[in-house]
């Protein structure tokens, strides 16, 4: 299990493939990577988010525990940046590793479904309309609730 | 004890942290919010809808009734945005 906070670009593809390295006998494997969104009607420049690195270790290692033991996962990653982001970038990438598919995408969703709303990262678009910080979703708390 | 704030948050009140000394009557968070309140009319305005406001202490997500005794760092936030 691994957990990295950084304000470093990341490599999807060369962490993917390290993941399914290290991954040898396993039967699947499911990677998600979250990207700066920016849309023709909803255009941005930056997206900066602001961290609070001690807890967001914390609450992505106490994630990756719960899934690990609830998915029967044999291993699993999560890569969060913070700092300011251009559009298209890589903000978080996920990575779950088991014997079968199902349990795997389930860890991946699982996790990524956490993170929205219990990972202390906070989001603040900067666009043509000026900068405001993104307001947590009814949607993410009910993805949440899912799997209560 | 260390008070850290974070998001719209910190930019209402313009500060990132401060170190303050409650006293004894205040027991958990949110007696800390109160009492935090009561000293300054910024601060009450920016928390006044409680429900908006999360709480960690010590780097662990709590919520507002937990006691504060014997934590060095509390931190109060908005809802969380990640993923």
């Amino acid at each position: 299990m691994s957990v990295r906070v950084t304000t470093d670009a990341f490599d999807p593809g060369a962490e993917t493939n390290s993941f399914l390295a290290a991954g040898k006998g396993a039967g699947a494997a499911v990677t998600f990577t979250g990207m700066v969104r920016s849309s023709p009607d909803a255009p941005i420049t930056t997206l900066s988010l602001e961290c609070y690195p001690e807890l967001a270790i914390n609450q992505l290692s106490a994630m990756l525990a719960t899934a690990t033991a609830r998915f029967d996962l044999l291993a699993a990653t999560i890569i969060h940046r913070y700092g300011v982001l251009r559009a298209g970038e890589p903000i978080v990438q996920v990575m779950t590793l088991s014997a079968h598919r199902r349990a795997a995408f389930q860890g991946a969703e699982f996790l990524m479904d956490y993170l929205k709303t219990d990972a202390p990262f906070w989001k603040q678009e900067s666009g043509p309309d000026g900068t405001r910080w993104v307001a947590a979703k009814g949607d993410d708390d009910a993805a949440k609730a899912r799997w209560d | 004890m260390k008070i850290l704030y974070f998001a719209w948050l910190r930019e209402r009140l313009n500060r990132g942290e401060e170190e303050v000394s409650p006293p004894d009557g205040v027991v958990t968070i949110a007696d800390l919010i109160d009492w935090l309140a009561q000293r300054d009319e910024a601060f009450a305005h920016a928390v006044e809808k409680r429900s908006l406001i999360r709480s960690a202490l010590d780097a662990r997500l709590v919520p507002h009734t937990t006691p504060i005794a014997g934590a060095s760092v509390v931190a109060l936030f908005p809802p969380m945005t990640g993923g």
